[in-house]
């Protein structure tokens, strides 16, 4: 039988391990990913989870799943439709159908296919493939529950039910021609402190591996080769993660302690379990008792002298938008990341949108400009952390940045920065010497005001939510000195623009029609860019990181072209933004609301059609 | 507080150059003056002093003093406060603030701030009413109170601010009168000393939305029979002649009038304001001059962790047993790869 098998060379394959939220996917996921990235493939994931911790086994809603992208070439995204699908039960089947290859391999447990399981999915036959129109998939039934109990000892029966993930990622291990010596290595340390669940798992993991071997039904295998990469040192990182470093690094280069104030909200949490962890760099975590009082306690820390921090989801922005304002009013340095979710209201936590664009860049009471930057990659999420809190202190302004879910939890291989290299944080403090020093003096170039800490002697000051004395920084509330302040707030943060990189654009640079998008749908747009591009097509690309204020030649860059086409995952709020910004512009507008990343022929195809029309 | 003092403050030090803008004869001037005293008594230089406030009359407070001074938005002040000391534990932390601005929108920060007993001193000035609105009740309201919100007289209770305190496993609380100024000026120095979170209620007269609402119980005829000032250590006596004395009958307080029963004295409580077990301490911090006498000066004075040293603690436990300092060495360990 061994002869028989057939190994597949192909560029990059998409894997998506599913079952119930409590089968263990996410574990099976990332060992799969991590080994496969020690190995030398370019990989990017991403982990798809209910909102429910444990939602009723076995149902449609239950479902949770993580897909890994391989690839021997650098790789943008996780991939649309799966190459490989591991289903636990019927459920995870039919919830994952649509986003399958047509010639997919499905691994199944057939134990948990029964007919009480397929009623649970809501099936209405037993054949629940037929019913699903899954006609060309090869599918490995294997019953794995069964063979994970006669593995171990029958005493641990439970152990072997709940190893179920580990016999999968065996056979997936099998699949691809990986060696099981990192797997194991990886699990050795998950269950260092637990050494009978790791002799199963090990076991099972084996088990896996020669069920495949041994009895491989006749599917291709396929093999995703080692690659080129940038020489250095890589990690895994997701972009929570990435954003967590990138934070410590801007206070490290700054010379200021880190503070983070914040409320537990999904998916933004990581940020702040990230954090909390690092207390031997000094990191500063208050878990406060509200999103208001995460962001309040962030204020103080910055009035204090603190790089200060707060993290959140789009309904806890909503929440902090007074307290925003307030910073705003103060003229105060703070970070808030909002990781962007499925909205209105609770909407849909656990998914990802671009719905947040207008709360962050107006969502508060009066005037009240601030920075917007918007991550574009997981790994980017380092780098604009960074640029967030640069311009924080050196503008003496709060900046906003928003990444989403889908970047937040989506990780890929890392090239650890030289952070040397990075540019230096000079915040404009108070000079020591400077005498009639008044709170609201500025800087005649940037009108950034100087910054003297609690502690200065001679600098004691009061500053509040109240307007002030453009001269003095003492309350007023003349009419013409508030039109001067209003207009100096705006005109302040209007400035930032010289300071930031000039929008790139990618592709052909005198195209008719130029592609746009903005944050973190960069990798799907960039892919569908190059994609077209490669048939033959003329196109530019250009993506947007500063949102607020946008790169000095912007309006330029964007005027060249004779259409444009604004894709966002919103009904279109980047391009009313541009709308406002460039008096006569009028993009076309590709928007998906969806909760899901872009998927790239889609993309392909809307694109390809406008394209076609427009010649 | 056995600080190495290079120079002596007086209160003018502490007052900043602003004309005070409250309404002539609000109790807050009282309590502003208390303040620098306190300030001058306890020797903290002004620029190692931060004022923070929430919104509403005694919210104003901070532009009256020659320290650092931040008056942000309502309700949140005493978070701010907490992200202030957090950030220098170095700083004295003041929040100046009300009944409203306290108790109402900013109920949570409030028992949060005190359940974590971060070391800031909270000044809640209470005249039972919304001023600076102009005459609404306020969460302190008694039932029944008739005010431009409620002129058919509110129909809900009101929050003591001693039990909501002690309820949030407060480990210092006081109240003072706002025109008795040595008293008061005692009460901020040993909140300022107290490590933890201290709460000083200030019952407080607004002239001009709630003028003479405490006169039943502090004022001139009444206030030697409606209050007692609890000093621990020392019995428990109040009256005129210093002729009646707290006494605890079953589970209950009592008043034991000492000239009818000269055996009485010996059962008169001793007040401990270090006593961990609240218990006692709520039932005096309770009493509201009906009945019973309300009790003014410190109620509650324990020792208890605070949160400001403890974050700073957890950081200094962790870098002991971890000598990474830099983010570059942090990314270089664990779980990497090279690509030669």
């Amino acid at each position: 039988m061994l002869k028989e098998t057939r190994i597949k060379e192909l560029e990059e394959v998409v894997i998506r391990f599913s079952g119930d939220s409590g089968d263990g996917m996410q574990l099976a996921g990332n060992i799969f990913s991590n080994l496969s990235a020690v190995f030398g493939n370019e990989i990017l994931t991403f982990p798809d989870y209910p909102a429910e911790i444990r939602a009723p086994h076995g149902t449609l809603s239950g479902v949770s799943g993580f897909q890994v992208h391989l690839g021997s070439k650098k790789i943008h995204t996780p991939g649309d439709k799966a190459d490989v699908l591991v289903a636990m039960n019927p459920a995870a089947l039919k919830v994952n159908a649509a986003f399958l290859n047509p010639h997919a391999i499905v691994i199944i447990d057939s134990d948990s296919f029964e007919k009480k399981d397929l009623e649970k999915a809501q099936f209405t036959t037993d054949d629940p493939f037929k019913e699903l129109g899954l006609r060309s998939i090869q599918v490995i039934s294997t019953p794995i529950s069964s063979i994970c109990k006669a593995t171990l000892d029958s005493s641990e029966n439970k152990q072997a039910l709940r190893s179920r993930n580990i016999f999968a990622l065996g056979l997936i291990c099998w699949l691809f021609n990986r060696p099981l010596k990192i797997a194991q290595q990886m699990l050795e340390a998950k269950f260092a402190t637990k050494p009978k669940i790791l002799e199963a798992n090990l076991q099972i993991l084996e088990a896996g591996l020669n069920y495949g071997s041994n009895t491989h039904a006749s599917v291709s295998t396929y093999r995703v080769e080692t690659i080129d990469i940038e020489k250095g040192f890589y990690r895994d990182i997701n972009g929570n993660t990435a954003t967590a470093y990138g934070l410590i690094a801007a206070a490290e280069k700054t010379g200021l302690e880190l503070f983070l104030g914040s409320y537990p909200i999904t998916p933004a949490t990581d940020i702040m379990h990230e954090l909390a962890a690092r207390k031997e760099l000094g990191v500063k975590v208050m878990q406060a008792e509200d999103e208001i009082a995460g962001i309040c306690a962030a204020i103080g820390a910055s009035f204090a002298g603190d790089l200060a921090v707060t993290t959140t989801s789009g309904p806890g922005l909503a929440l902090k938008g007074e307290a925003i304002g307030l910073a705003v009013m103060a003229e105060l340095p703070l970070v808030i990341v909002n990781v962007q979710r499925g909205g209105p209201s609770t909407g849909m936590p656990t998914k990802s949108e671009q719905t947040d664009l207008m709360q962050a860049l107006y969502g508060r009471n009066g005037e009240s400009p601030l920075v917007v930057i918007a991550a574009v990659s997981p790994t980017d999420c380092f780098d604009a952390a960074y640029w967030a809190c640069k311009l924080a202190l050196e503008h003496m302004t709060p900046v906003i940045l928003l990444t989403d879910g889908y970047i937040a939890n989506g990780s890929s291989a890392w090239k650890i920065p030289d952070l040397e290299t990075y540019p230096s944080i000079n915040p404009q403090y108070v000079d020591p010497q400077a005498e009639d020093w008044t709170p609201y003096q500025r800087n005649a170039e940037t009108l950034v005001r100087s910054w003297a800490v609690p502690g200065m002697e001679n600098f004691t000051h009061r500053i509040g939510g109240l307007e002030k004395d453009y001269k003095t920084g003492v309350i007023s509330s003349d009419s013409e000195n508030h039109q001067l302040m209003v207009k100096t707030r705006q005109d302040k943060i209007d400035n930032i623009a010289e300071f930031i990189p000039p929008q790139e654009i990618f592709g052909d640079a005198d195209a008719d029609l130029l592609l746009i998008g903005w944050g973190g749908t960069f990798g799907h747009l960039f892919e569908a860019a190059e994609k077209i591009r490669a048939l033959g097509y003329k196109l530019a690309f250009s993506h947007f990181k500063f949102i607020c204020p946008l790169p000095s030649n912007s309006i330029e860059l964007i005027a060249k072209h004779k259409h444009v086409l604004v894709a966002e995952q919103n009904s279109g709020q980047f391009a009313n933004y541009l709308r406002g910004k460039i008096p006569g512009l009028n993009p076309l507008q590709f928007n998906r609301i969806k909760g899901q990343p872009f998927v790239v022929a889609r993309l392909m195809e809307e694109i390809i059609k406008i394209l076609d029309d427009k010649k | 507080m056995m600080l190495t003092r290079e120079k002596k403050y007086e209160a003018k030090d502490f007052k900043s150059a602003q004309v005070v803008r409250w309404c002539p004869g609000c109790g807050d001037f009282a309590v502003l003056s208390s303040l620098y005293k306190a300030m001058a008594e306890l020797g903290t230089p002004p620029h190692q002093t931060a004022v923070i406030s929430g919104i509403g009359c005694s919210s104003r407070l901070p532009y009256y003093m020659n320290t650092y001074g931040f008056h942000t938005i309502h309700g949140r002040g005493a978070a701010i406060a907490t992200g202030v000391k957090l950030a220098n534990p170095e700083l004295s932390v003041w929040l100046s603030t009300g009944d409203g601005d306290c108790l109402a929108i900013g109920g949570n920060h409030f028992i949060h701030a005190v359940r974590r007993n971060i070391d800031i001193n909270i000044i809640l000035m209470n005249n039972k009413i919304y001023g600076l609105t102009k005459g609404q009740y306020s969460p302190t309201s008694d039932r029944g109170f008739v005010s431009k919100s409620s002129p058919f007289g509110t129909v809900e209770g009101p929050f003591s601010t001693a039990e909501l305190t002690l309820g949030a496993r407060g480990s210092f609380f006081a109240r003072t009168i706002d025109v008795d100024i040595k008293n008061t000026v005692d009460v901020f120095v040993a909140a300022d000393k107290h490590k933890g979170t201290s709460v000083v209620e200030i019952l407080l007269n607004c002239v001009i939305f709630n003028d003479g609402i405490y006169n039943k119980v502090i004022g001139k005829e009444w206030k030697a029979e409606k209050t007692i000032f609890l000093r621990h250590g020392e019995k428990m006596l109040f009256g005129k002649e210093q002729n009646k004395g707290i006494v605890l009958d079953g589970l209950s307080l009592k008043v034991a009038e000492l000239d009818q029963d000269e055996m009485a004295i010996s059962r008169v409580l001793v007040h401990d304001a270090t006593c961990k077990d609240s218990t006692l301490q709520t039932m005096l911090a309770k009493m509201d001059g009906e009945e019973l006498p309300m009790a003014l000066g410190i109620i509650r004075q324990v020792e208890e962790l605070t949160y400001d040293q403890e974050m700073q603690k957890t950081i200094a436990e962790e870098q002991k047993k971890n000598p990474t300092r830099r983010l570059q060495d942090f990314l270089m360990s664990g779980d990497i790869w090279e690509v030669k």
